[in-house]
């Protein structure tokens, strides 16, 4: 079992006292499958967060009449929701199926959810900025911006669901921490995306925004990782390892240049703005590299399952 | 129904008068000989299509490597060094009995030990890719069995990762997915699936599972009381995380030895928690903002 002696092996270098626990495998062989998603997923999941987020920004700047805000908040949601309905269809084997989401509406799969909260807050959000952009029936874009603001923030959490409702150890493990990790990153980037659209003098719920989901990403990424204990071992190796260290580097420098001098300086807003959108894509990209990365080495399926057992046996 | 009580779908729900009892599959390792005739019978009445280029793995006999879009059996091969229980046969008395029953009293020899195991979809009783798929393209037959909807599948995907056992996945050049389908359509005409026909020691054991249950719990006494103490049945019952299976088997090692898990479960099982997380996450976004809007313009 090569596994098995690999185990040994590392063992050996790191010169641990305590054995690291046994765990036996089919010739090392992933048990659980890779997901067949592609890169499309990731930056869905940015953009529908970024609009997620930009839309109830939107209706509470306008709820406190400060236009200009709103109209950022409002045009970022549109353009958010624009780009993630082609980057959905696109990641489909049988593309031209699209509308088979649409089928059945169905609350075990959250896909299924979301397919819903798109088909709703697309036309809504989509709508909306065109109406406030042009001009045209102003009413009628009232009631469409009201609309994506009350479907939005579902649409920043579900994707979080949605990987969280798999087998794969790294993304169930961490359900109850992984909504609120893309609620902050969605958070972040939506208040950096309508600072970076506005005149300093009216951003600054942006800018507070950027900030407090950054702090909000950071916290709950770092809660997802200690409740991972040893199965959150992808945040720190290969391609999640790298995107995770990049991300969180991003936030926080993005984060302290947009409290320390987003207010006076431009070129601070700006910096900021641009690595809080940096921070919150590559946050999505380090959760879903690290997917694949866990569902690839089959000791992160059977050692969980194992204490499992021994927990619950007589 | 609240949006955290989540039914599993009831077998026969959907199905009236129509509804069968629930077929299945008892698969017998410890008769299986490695054949593949299963692979094979599969591919031929299923039309599966070649699974990539010739491979040798060096893993055994066993080249298949995995469950997957075009390969729905899979024959397992584990070398053990072990010291092995060989039943003395007779062989002349061994093709006059009629049963596969173990009659020799074995006895410990050196050597290896070599285990082979046909693997297929589980059918789970609660099952996630059913579960999690958002056009309703799988669902349950009225055998109680799990199957893709060819014309619906839209390769979404999801169906892949929730599965805890990695039996469906996405077919290359085709974007959909697929697996096992109990062979619904020989069902539906009163036969019994490909692989179990073709399956020359009957180490895969076809029927109503609530027989094949009985049948295997007999043959597990047999094999105790024989001295195969490893001997064991894996998810025979429904007490586990995906509520029982409509293909069960009788391994004689540890379930992850054969590349399984050894403690499945359900994804959807957690399901309420999932949703209620991402409610409370929702609710921080809405007091993220209304804080950030509550500080004035600048």
């Amino acid at each position: 079992m090569s596994a098995r002696s690999n185990g040994r092996r590392r063992r050996r270098d790191r010169g641990l006292m305590v054995p690291e626990a046994e765990f036996r495998s089919y010739y090392g062989r992933p048990i659980i499958k890779e997901p067949a998603w592609t890169l499309e997923v990731p930056w869905y999941f940015f953009t529908g967060g970024l609009a997620g987020a930009s839309a109830p920004l939107a209706v509470a700047a306008r709820a406190t009449g400060n236009q200009r805000l709103a109209s950022s908040a409002l045009t970022v949601a549109g353009a958010g929701i624009a780009a993630s309905v082609p980057l959905l269809v696109s990641d489909l084997g049988r593309p031209e199926r699209f509308h088979h989401m649409l089928r059945v509406f169905k609350p075990t799969s959250p896909m299924s959810m979301g397919s819903w909260a798109l088909a709703a807050m697309g036309p809504a959000a989509v709508g909306a900025a065109v109406s406030d952009r042009l001009g045209i029936l102003p009413g009628l874009g009232r009631v469409a911006e009201v609309v994506s603001g009350v479907i939005g923030p579902s649409l920043c959490t579900y994707t979080g669901a949605l990987v969280a409702n798999t087998a794969v150890p790294v993304w169930h493990e961490a359900r109850r921490e992984l909504p609120l990790v893309f609620a902050g990153s969605a958070l972040a980037s939506a208040g950096a995306a309508s600072t970076l659209l506005t005149p300093a003098a009216e951003a600054g719920p942006a800018r507070r925004l950027a900030v407090v989901g950054a702090l909000v990403e950071l916290g709950a990424a770092g809660a997802m990782e200690r409740r991972l204990g040893e199965l959150a071992e992808p945040y720190h190796q290969g391609p999640a390892g790298r995107y995770a260290r990049l991300a969180r580097g991003c936030t926080a420098a993005g984060a302290a240049a947009m409290a320390a001098a987003g207010s006076r300086r431009r070129w601070a807003a700006v910096a900021g703005g641009g690595l809080l959108l940096a921070g919150s894509a590559l946050e999505r990209l380090a959760v879903y590299k690290a997917g694949f990365q866990s569902a690839r080495d089959p000791k992160y399926v059977v050692k969980p399952q194992r204490a499992r057992l021994e927990a619950t046996s007589p | 129904m609240t949006l955290t009580d989540l039914p599993t779908p009831t077998f026969g729900g959907g199905y009236d008068g129509e509804a069968r009892p629930r077929m299945g599959f008892f698969t017998d390792t410890s008769i299986c000989i490695g054949c593949k005739a299963c692979e094979v019978a599969c591919k031929e009445w299923n039309l599966v299509p070649e699974d990539g280029p010739l491979r040798i793995s060096g893993n055994s006999y066993d080249n298949t490597m995995a469950l997957g879009a075009s390969t729905w059996r899979h024959v397992a091969f584990i070398e053990q060094a072990k010291p092995v229980q060989v039943p003395d046969v007779d062989l002349a008395a061994a093709a006059a009995a009629t049963s596969g029953a173990v009659t020799d009293v074995p006895q410990a020899r050196e050597g290896m030990r070599w285990l082979m195991s046909s693997d297929v979809c589980k059918h789970c009783t609660s099952a996630a890719c059913l579960e999690v798929c958002p056009t309703g393209a799988l669902f349950r037959t009225e055998f109680g069995t799990v199957v893709v909807q060819q014309d619906i599948c839209n390769g979404c995907g999801y169906c892949v990762p929730a599965c805890p056992f990695g039996v469906i996945e996405r077919r290359e050049g085709d974007g959909r997915v697929f697996k096992c389908t109990l062979c619904y359509d020989r069902l539906k005409d009163g036969m019994e699936p490909a692989c179990a026909h073709a399956c020359p020691t009957k180490s895969i054991q076809f029927g109503p599972l609530e027989e094949l249950r009985e049948r295997a719990d007999a043959r597990l006494g047999r094999l105790q009381d024989a001295g195969f103490g490893d001997a064991r049945l894996y998810l025979r019952d429904e007490e586990n995380g995906i509520g029982g299976a409509g293909a069960f088997f009788l391994l004689l090692d540890e379930p992850e030895v054969y590349g399984l898990p050894p403690n499945p479960a359900s994804t959807t099982r957690d399901l309420p928690s999932v949703w209620k997380a991402a409610a409370v996450a929702a609710g921080v976004v809405v007091a993220a903002v209304a804080a950030a809007v509550a500080g004035g313009r600048r």
